[in-house]
């Protein structure tokens, strides 16, 4: 294996919370050397004063096997992340058939190794067929190298069925991320209801049912003492509850998607559905008391929530088309507005993005530190295009950035010390 | 006169003017139908194609004859019990009838914003009768005029629209249009039935029927779906007739010269007592029949005129 030594990069560190100039040695799959000279040997790379951080680690992403290749495959999911700056993709399991068993998901395991550039690491779901009602084999599966347990949007009403799963987890110190969300509210919901789907006239949900599936899950928390991270908070409704948990030092951590930081309900316009998602985008409001829950660590991660869906599934009225946005590739130019509109600095970034959710994972991605797997991303936060969805890597070509103008692009990316992709 | 809309989803898409110009066109089209020869050649030469996803006999004959007096072919295909049921999807449906080449395309849908969807992917002039609890223009434009001839302005009134707000797309494109004409709206439902946010419109709220309806001069009364009263929505239907049932003693409410008003087909006894219906003095509900053959005409007659231009300059720019 190669030594590589990247010369005059700006070194995005998220656990010290610092950016500075300066070059970093990548030998044997880690981080050897930080601020070195040139080992004798190695390649050098000159970054051009460019950024580099921690490779994302993204937590929800979907890809379509088995099931759905056609929509995602881990060949297509793997290059997608690649050149959008996603090193470590964290699959969800609500594939067809869901990954509920060792044997799905050493299937999945060893076709991801095969056909992707980028690390893939697997959830599992945490009842069988994500049917809320009987737990999977959570010891087998930990076993068999899942990371976390989620039945992804599917929301048990069987709360006995999740008390028993949370309590079984804990013994295990498996971590359990759950979709908070009152089903009983949601159910048919396109939009989140307001003066916007009024005026639609699309069946609506309230945003406290997502602060009432949290007060749920959150209660069961203290119940079990399970590890508990919520896949997706959005709406400003849900924070309080999130802070008394923490404040009760409950193990539990919450994320959201980039999408709900960056979009809201009023971009659906004229019914388009590549801005339909699952939650429903929220009011203005919402999104930036998100935004300031990021920026001050209450929420501790940002997702893309990555869903492939095809032409077909969304070239349909509203109601009736599938929810989700292809994201791997925009997930970065993405971030970069809330860094640009100067709502949160590029090293709280990828603590959001990189280290928090490694850590939630228990896994050694996402530092900027001496003996840390080698998986960086160099990219420009500046560099402008304007957004074209024929030219992504996946398969599917939903994204709601379709024609809109960003700012930043990855140019090159390294997992385990190697160079997997370069602009 | 003014009206360059290419399709007619909505009344959100209108201007005041445009309005304006459909309802004077419109009461031209009245005294048309009043005659004995009701046969104009407006549309003569063109296709109209009625495509209606949801069952109904009144819009689709009212399309169909307004249709038909301006001398259009029209075709009725009832798309409920055809090819969507073997799983064709709606923009399959719209392109296979679009290789048709018709002029004319009414459409009526059961899911909000899928007739924008469908005039987004076809080269005639789409005309919305009815998608999902979205819009409904016709009727908006229909109960426009029949106001306007009742009380000689269609501005500075104030209008009761009582009844299952949340679900109806009339109530949506009435409020959009009496708000644009500048006028004064109630809405008067139990809570259930309001939509969320509606109050941002400009709209006052009320629940309690007797207060809402103190003044008005206009009474507009909504039909109460079946399937609302299973699903929770009211207690029941002789507590919702009680409350919300216009019947003489809440009438008394209005002004004395208040007109009835009810886009139908109307439950008698649920949400309108059948006397009240029936009263020549107050009920305007057989002329909104009337005026939507009428104003049907007047859309379909100003939209072909903008198709006959939109081609006209594509032939003229080919020949360049």
């Amino acid at each position: 294996m190669t030594t590589l030594h990247l010369t005059n990069a700006q070194v995005i560190d998220p656990e010290g919370g610092t950016v500075t100039l300066g070059s970093v040695t990548l030998t044997k799959g880690v981080i050897a050397a930080m601020g070195g000279a040139k080992p004798k040997g190695a390649t050098e790379i000159d970054c051009a004063g460019h950024y580099l951080a921690p490779g994302i680690v993204d937590i929800g992403v979907k890809v379509g096997e088995p099931g759905e290749r056609h929509k995602e495959s881990f060949r297509s999911a793997g290059l997608a992340a690649a050149a959008g700056g996603v090193t470590t993709i964290i699959a969800r399991p609500d594939t067809t058939p869901a990954i509920d068993t060792p044997e799905t998901l050493e299937f999945v395991t060893r076709r991801a190794a095969e056909a992707s550039p980028v690390r893939i690491r697997h959830m599992a779901a945490l009842t069988k067929g994500r049917e809320g009602r009987e737990m999977t084999e959570i010891g087998f599966l930990l076993d068999a190298g899942a990371v976390a347990f989620t039945d992804a949007f599917a929301v048990t009403t069987d709360t006995k069925a999740l008390s028993r799963a949370l309590t079984y987890a804990r013994s295990l110190g498996a971590l359990v991320i759950g979709h908070p969300q009152e089903p009983g509210l949601s159910a048919g919901a396109a939009t989140t209801s307001g003066k916007f789907a009024s005026l639609r006239g699309l069946p609506a949900v309230s945003p406290i049912a997502e602060r009432m599936g949290l007060d749920r899950d959150l209660a069961l928390v203290e119940m079990t003492g399970a590890r508990y991270h919520a896949d997706q908070i959005t709406t400003r409704h849900a924070l309080p509850a999130l802070e008394r948990a923490k404040a009760q030092g409950l193990d539990v951590t919450a994320g959201t998607s980039i999408h709900h930081l960056t979009l809201n309900e009023i971009d659906v316009g004229d019914y388009r559905t590549f801005f339909k998602f699952t939650p429903p985008l929220r009011s203005e409001e919402d999104r930036l008391a998100m935004v300031e829950a990021v920026a001050n660590g209450l929420i501790d991660t940002i997702s893309s929530m990555h869903t492939p869906a095809d032409e077909e599934s969304k070239r349909l009225p509203f109601e009736e088309a599938a929810s989700g946005a292809v994201a791997l590739e925009t997930f970065l130019p993405a971030a970069m507005r809330l860094f640009h509109a100067g709502h949160i600095d590029l090293p709280h970034i990828f603590r959001a993005m990189s280290l928090n959710p490694a850590r939630r994972l228990n896994l050694p991605q996402g530092r900027m530190a001496l003996g840390a797997p080698a998986d960086l991303i160099l990219f420009d936060p500046h560099a402008p295009f304007v957004m074209d969805r024929f030219t992504l890597r996946s398969k599917s070509k939903n994204t709601p950035f379709d024609g809109q103008r960003m700012e930043g692009k990855v140019l090159a990316t390294f997992v385990a010390g190697t160079q997997v992709f370069k602009a | 006169m003014t009206f360059r809309a290419r399709h007619l989803l909505g009344i959100e898409q209108l201007s005041p003017l445009e309005i304006t110009t459909i309802l004077d066109l419109a009461d031209r089209y009245v005294d048309l139908n009043r005659r004995t020869v009701k046969s104009s050649d407006v549309l003569a030469g063109m296709t109209q194609i009625n495509m209606f996803f949801e069952n109904s006999t009144r819009t689709q004959a009212s399309f169909e004859l307004a249709g038909k007096r301006l001398g259009a072919d029209v075709m009725n295909m009832s798309v409920a019990q055809s090819s969507v049921k073997k799983g064709e999807t709606l923009i399959d449906t719209a392109m296979t009838l679009n290789a048709m080449h018709p002029d004319l395309l009414v459409v009526r849908h059961g899911a909000s914003g899928a007739v924008n969807l469908l005039a987004s992917k076809v080269n005639c002039a789409v005309l919305n009768a009815g998608d999902g609890r979205h819009e409904h223009p016709t009727q908006a434009l229909l109960d426009a005029l029949t106001i306007r001839r009742a009380k000689g302005r269609i501005q500075r009134l104030t209008v009761a629209i009582c009844g299952d707000i949340a679900h109806s797309r009339v109530a949506r494109s009435n409020l959009i249009l009496l708000g644009k004409m500048e006028n004064r709206i109630r809405l008067i439902a139990p809570p259930t039935l309001m939509p969320a946010g509606v109050q941002e419109f400009g709209c006052e709220l009320y629940d309690d029927m007797k207060k809402g309806l103190e003044g008005a001069d206009v009474v507009m009364m909504l039909r109460l779906q079946k399937e609302r009263m299973d699903g929770g929505f009211i207690p029941s239907e002789r507590e919702y007739y009680h409350r919300y049932g216009l019947d003489a003693e809440k009438l008394a409410f209005a002004k004395p010269d208040a007109i009835v008003m009810h886009p139908g087909p109307m439950n008698r006894g649920v949400e309108i007592d059948g006397e009240i219906a029936d009263d020549i003095n107050r009920s305007v509900i057989q002329e909104q029949v009337e005026m939507g053959v009428a104003i049907r005409m007047a859309c379909m007659d100003l939209l072909a005129r903008n198709l006959r231009a939109e081609r006209g300059r594509a032939l003229a720019g080919n020949l360049a």
